[in-house]
């Protein structure tokens, strides 16, 4: 206080002041610009890398789907623009619908179960008791194997021949089950995969989050007479609300472009069972001996705009979250 | 923060536009690069193969390089996963820098002639009038040959003698398709499992399918005919009865053979290539021709790959890559190499050292000679389209989602829509 007071006392008389402050002013545009374009060379590398590894790819995505592609015209190089025919040809085929719901059930069930199972392993591991560490260490295996191990596993677990979970079935009675190559079960089974790989995401992030709540609320809350439930649903739950909309927009992003455990697994199939916007787009772009590039590519565009669309959304969460 | 967040936003769009634009008009001069690096190569030869299970040290890895030092040049070979050399080869087309020398499936033939970027074996002096004209039909479009078979597979049915000889049931009796059920349900009721083969849905699948499809009298062009309604019958009633296992949809050709390997299966259609693993699988096994519907043998579809070479802007380096290529498919050095790969020989005389050296080799000769090309008869192009939705009805009618009759024909409305 001493010290404010002192500063004031030594103030310049005001006529001074006004030139004095000027050149302050000047000095500090100067200072400002040296610092923007400090900042810009700061951001050249990350700037330099989103085009060359996002923008430019994107925007050759944007063009295979917008050209008539033949296996001539794409070694040629001259497709003609074809507008929005390859998104018309795409939307026409039977193969669209399907593919679309198989997206939205393999993506909302994948991710209900992975974040409700992984919300209360966090809260269960949050309790530290002896091993948890041990144990929540063991619970992150799945994240660990690269896919197409865990794929691959799941593959032969779930065979309908030889398969050790028909083995299980058949120990207590039930008959088999054609997981893999039956229409009705081929998607139920890549999701039961999808969802064993993707709680260890939801168990660590959420932990993470469970440990940033203050102890003493809870506390605070027990005193009050709140039951372990009652904690749980209006103080951890609501204060884990940015941490779990962060959680959930990852998870739909990342299920909605999950390729490689469906194709390893059933491969879209049998027949359109199983197959997802992104496994058609690859089966389109590659998987017969000839390419069609130009309608793969709109379907690779469809996808990434449904991920926008749920990337906005998070965004208009937040900002009401924030307000 | 927002404000920082917005700039950023704002200089990474007017960056990414510039560089795309700038992409753009860079792109002609990228091919020309690609061009002169091709011809700055020198004394090297590229060659792509897609054998990535043999390396520089392997009998085949040495027979390339050899056939470079033969023409005096290196040759610098690189083996890649079958499926991926096709898109792989386009890729390389566009930027312009295709290998000297390639080995694709003979199916990828007739697309890679669609994208204009293989020579015609005539243009380059290669002689092909001993090849065995049911073998490089799968390469010729337009009575234009556009490779040479370095070698043929194709399929046939592997039984296994001791699960036979318990069922009762003599193999030299199988001469069609009531013959060979009987013979699936009598090793069922011994307590044996039946076939085993693969449809899956890829490929694969429309390859083992064929026998069965063309044994019927079947026709790629009319999918929906009942002659393949009837082949796609017998595998669809194989499955139902448990004859066959419910995870063929689920089989490639390899975990098909697994299958065959336990011991359990009576038969498993499967290729030359499995002859290695037929001697290591512990049991006595015999191999008898795809029997076609009423009697005869199948025409199987030939496998194997054709020795091709992707057009060069420098026309200079074709007199090498020639001496190359002649070397790798002179009789004298196709006894070697298709010993190696377990090929059948697409020449007559050559076939004939084989089954002089291996008599096991036989059944495989006639059944190559009876064999068809997918691609033959003027298809070229149009086979992927139609294989695609074959593998689609095949998957439909065997998982129980539609009758095999319905499955064929929503695949010959599909292919017909595709064709435009």
């Amino acid at each position: 206080m001493t010290l404010a007071r002192a500063d004031r006392s030594q103030r310049p008389p005001a006529a001074s002041r006004a030139t004095a402050s000027d050149a302050a002013e000047g000095v500090r545009r100067a200072q400002r610009r040296r610092h923007r374009w400090t900042a810009w060379a700061f951001l050249l590398p990350i700037v330099a890398y989103l085009a060359a590894f996002y923008l430019y790819p994107l925007y050759r995505n944007l063009d295979l789907s917008l050209r008539h592609y033949t296996v001539r015209s794409f070694v040629d190089g001259d497709a003609p623009y074809s507008g929005w025919d390859n998104f018309r040809q795409v939307l026409h085929d039977p193969t669209f619908w399907p593919a679309l719901r198989n997206t939205m059930v393999f993506t909302l069930v994948s991710i209900a179960v992975q974040y409700t199972a992984g919300l209360g392993l966090a809260v269960f591991f949050n309790r530290h008791f002896r091993l948890s560490g041990l144990l929540r260490a063991l619970f992150l295996i799945p994240w660990l194997l690269p896919l197409i191990v865990s794929s691959s596993t799941w593959s032969w677990m779930l065979n309908s021949e030889s398969g050790v979970v028909n083995y299980a079935l058949h120990l207590v009675g039930v008959a088999p089950v054609d997981w893999l190559t039956s229409p009705h079960w081929a998607l139920v089974s890549v999701i039961i995969a999808n969802i064993w790989i993707g709680i260890p995401f939801n168990l660590v992030i959420l932990h993470s989050g469970l440990q940033n709540i203050p102890a003493d609320l809870h506390e605070a809350a027990a005193l009050d007479g709140a039951g372990p439930w009652q904690q749980f649903r209006r103080i951890t739950f609501p204060l884990l609300r940015p941490v779990s909309a962060i959680t959930l927009l990852l998870g739909l992003v990342y299920t909605l472009k999950v390729f490689d455990l469906i194709w390893i697994m059933t491969k879209g199939g049998p027949t359109d069972s199983s197959t997802t916007l992104a496994t058609w787009s690859y089966r389109l772009g590659f998987g017969s001996l000839l390419p069609q590039f130009g309608p793969g590519a709109a379907v690779g565009n469809i996808l990434i705009l449904i991920a926008l669309v749920f990337g906005l959304l998070y965004i208009r969460v937040q900002k009401r979250q924030e307000a | 923060m927002r404000h920082l967040r917005r700039t950023v936003l704002a200089g990474l769009l007017a960056i990414g536009t510039l560089t795309s634009a700038a992409a753009c008009s860079s792109s002609g001069s990228t091919s020309a690069t690609g061009g002169s690096a091709g011809s700055a190569k020198g004394g090297t030869y590229t060659f792509w193969d897609p054998y990535p299970q043999f390396d520089a040290s392997s009998d085949w890895g040495k027979r390339v390089a050899s056939c470079g030092t033969a023409a005096g040049v290196t040759v610098k070979r690189t083996g890649m996963d079958t499926s991926d050399l096709g898109n792989k080869a386009l890729l390389a087309a566009q930027q312009g820098n295709t290998p000297d020398v390639m080995l694709v499936d003979n199916p990828v033939v007739s697309t890679l002639v669609q994208a204009g970027i293989l020579n015609k074996t005539s243009d380059l002096g290669l002689d092909t009038s001993t090849i065995q004209q049911n073998i490089i039909g799968a390469g010729t479009l337009d009575g234009a040959a556009y490779g040479v078979p370095i070698g043929a597979n194709t399929l046939a049915l592997y039984y296994n003698k001791n699960v036979l000889k318990a069922a009762g049931v003599d193999a030299a009796g199988i001469k069609d398709w009531a013959s060979l059920t009987a013979a699936l349900q009598k090793v069922k009721a011994a307590g044996k499992k039946g076939i085993t083969f693969s449809a899956i849905g890829t490929e694969e699948g429309s390859f083992q399918f064929l026998p069965w499809f063309w044994g019927a009298g079947g026709d790629l062009t009319k999918l929906d005919d009942a002659k393949g309604a009837a082949a796609l019958s017998l595998w669809k009633d194989w499955v139902s009865q448990g004859l066959a296992p419910h995870d063929v949809l689920q089989n490639t050709q390899t975990t098909s053979w697994q299958e065959f390997a336990t011991g359990d299966y009576a038969f498993g259609e499967n290729g030359t290539w499995q002859l290695g693993n037929a001697a290591k699988a512990g049991f006595p096994y015999g191999v008898i021709n795809i029997p076609g519907q009423n009697g005869g043998s199948a025409p199987a579809p030939t496998g194997g790959e054709f020795v091709t070479v992707p057009v060069q802007k420098d026309s200079g380096r074709y007199t090498v890559t020639k001496k190359i290529v002649d070397c790798l498919i002179s009789p004298t050095n196709l006894l070697a190499t298709d010993t190696t790969l377990s090929y059948i020989a697409p020449v007559t005389t050559v076939q004939q050292q084989q089954v002089q050296q291996n008599s096991a080799l036989a059944p495989w000769v006639s059944a190559v000679a009876a064999a068809r090309g997918r691609t033959s008869n003027g298809l070229g192009t149009k086979y992927p389209v139609i294989s695609q939705q074959l593998w689609t009805a095949v998957q439909s009618a065997l998982s129980g989602g539609k009758s095999p009759q319905d499955a064929l024909t929503a695949a010959q409305q599909a292919a017909a829509n595709h064709q435009g």
